[in-house]
């Protein structure tokens, strides 16, 4: 990436063979684990036009996952794994907005038991 | 895709009462005698023909709820339904280990007298509940070695053991010939720094628990120790983390595939944690009936008689997660899961905002 310092650590790198379409790439995730990559892989594997999707830690003391996708048909795999992200953003917004209303409604219906 | 491990006759007679195989290997973990079977997901597009299985965050909205069990100030009991075990591990991970708070980091020992070696006691006061709302204090910025107000909360212990001479002349308890013989968390006092005494006026900062015993003295001996806290996450080191422990299991399901009474209803009764198995009189025999398999730490144990184990069958549901949630009393545990949920809503936007500012070079 043009004009960033050395001193800048990567988040995200591409990594794609040369030759290779625009639909098979592995992702390089710092700083990262279990935690997002089985969800992430989850999400993504919902995704139709996913052919293979699959994470793995290369080395447990290095905080980094390989985040591999394949697509069917010319789709480039940066897409699925967007749509992956944002799917799960949406999934989570869902799932704190349900929670917060349940614990409001378990409060309001205790106070009332009282 | 056949899980084979059932009498065939057995099924397809069942077929009629119990969800047809291929909605058991969806939805169903079955617990054998020997293993555990259909443990992973399946139902992603196109391993199942006939169903529908890509992403549709209306059909997920339509069949996800959560419900309350039990909640008061330090611990918490809520299901999950209709959510993958990937998502809900993840939610696990992040209360162990990702949901910031304060914690003691640096500790500064003036003076310390007492037998109990300073990289010792700095240790125990590292692991101590701070109460202090992390949400309010910012992250230190590397190399800063000083601290300000926004990032470093500064707590003090300043104790010392005397003899008390109010003491009868023959008395053997420490209690009565000591004053100030046990140092305990509750002698932490808070030291604001720069603007914290205002903004922070109402928020009793300090140990969550006044009754941990830090150290134990004698006559003479004393402790001069100043603290800072700082925020963290228990990845970098367990005393950070908020939760005491955060946990979830699946629902238990059993189910009984032939009538079972009289003497062995009384021994399946007793297969099973109280309260799953309940015995009925039906016209002067008794009957076993499932309860409430919700109560079921699933031992097993029904499986080591030759004689009950095909009468039952075991399984878990596979999208329904019973969630324990329990605070160290730093953040009601409401409000670890949702800042839970905010962690992982975060760390997808720093992968998104990092796909966009590549895609604009």
């Amino acid at each position: 990436m043009a004009g960033v310092d050395g001193e800048k650590k990567p988040v995200l790198e591409m990594v794609q063979a040369d030759g290779a379409d625009e639909g098979c790439v592995t992702f390089v995730l710092h700083e990262e684990d279990h935690t997002l990559g089985n969800s992430l892989r989850y999400m993504v594997m919902k995704n139709l036009d996913v052919d293979f999707c699959g994470y793995s830690i290369t080395h447990p003391s290095e905080s980094k996952i390989n985040f591999r996708i394949q697509t069917r048909g010319a789709v480039p795999a940066v897409e699925p794994l967007r749509r992956g992200l944002t799917e799960l953003t949406d999934l989570c917004q869902h799932v704190l907005n349900t929670f917060e209303k349940r614990v409001s409604e378990f409060r309001s219906q205790c106070e009332e038991a009282e | 895709i056949y899980c084979g491990a059932y009498d065939v006759k057995d099924n397809i007679a069942k077929m009629a009462a119990t969800m047809s195989n291929v909605d058991e290997i969806r939805n169903r973990v079955i617990l054998g005698e020997f293993n555990v079977k259909n443990v992973h997901t399946t139902d992603y597009p196109g391993n199942y023909p006939g169903y529908d299985d890509t992403w549709s965050l209306q059909k997920f909205q339509k069949n996800f709820r959560i419900d309350v069990v039990q909640m008061d100030e330090t611990c918490m009991e809520f299901d999950m339904v209709g959510i993958d075990a990937s998502i809900a591990n993840a939610f696990r991970r992040i209360l162990l280990a990702e949901v910031p708070t304060m914690a003691v980091e640096k500790v500064f020992i003036y003076n310390n007298t007492s037998i109990i070696q300073d990289e010792v006691l700095a240790q125990r006061l590292g692991l101590i509940p701070i109460k202090a709302d992390p949400r309010l204090f910012e992250y230190r910025n590397a190399g800063d070695e000083e601290g300000t107000e926004i990032d470093t909360i500064q707590l003090q212990l300043k104790i010392k053991c005397t003899r008390n001479h109010q003491a009868t002349k023959d008395s053997a308890d420490p209690q009565e010939l000591y004053l100030n013989h046990m140092v305990y968390s509750k002698d932490m006092t808070w030291v604001p720094i720069g603007n914290q005494a205002d903004v922070l006026a109402d928020a009793n900062i300090g140990p969550v628990h006044g009754d941990i015993l830090l150290a134990k003295l004698r006559p003479g001996q004393e402790l001069d120790i100043v603290m800072h806290c700082v925020k963290g996450i228990g990845q970098d080191h367990a005393k950070f983390s908020p939760v005491a422990t955060a946990s979830y299991r699946l629902l238990p399901e059993i189910t009984l595939m032939k009538t079972v009474e009289g003497e062995k209803a009384e021994r399946l009764k007793r297969c099973f944690s109280p309260g799953v198995i309940e015995l009925e009189n039906h016209g002067g025999k008794v009957v076993a009936k499932v309860m409430n398999s919700r109560l079921d730490t699933c031992s097993r144990e029904v499986l080591r008689h030759d004689d009950l184990k095909n009468a039952v069958k075991l399984a878990r549901v596979r999208d329904h997660f019973i969630f324990s949630v329990e605070s160290t009393g730093i953040l009601p545990p409401d409000v670890l899961v949702s800042e839970a949920i905010k962690v992982l809503m975060a760390k997808c936007q720093r992968f998104l905002s990092e796909l966009d500012s590549s895609e604009m070079e």
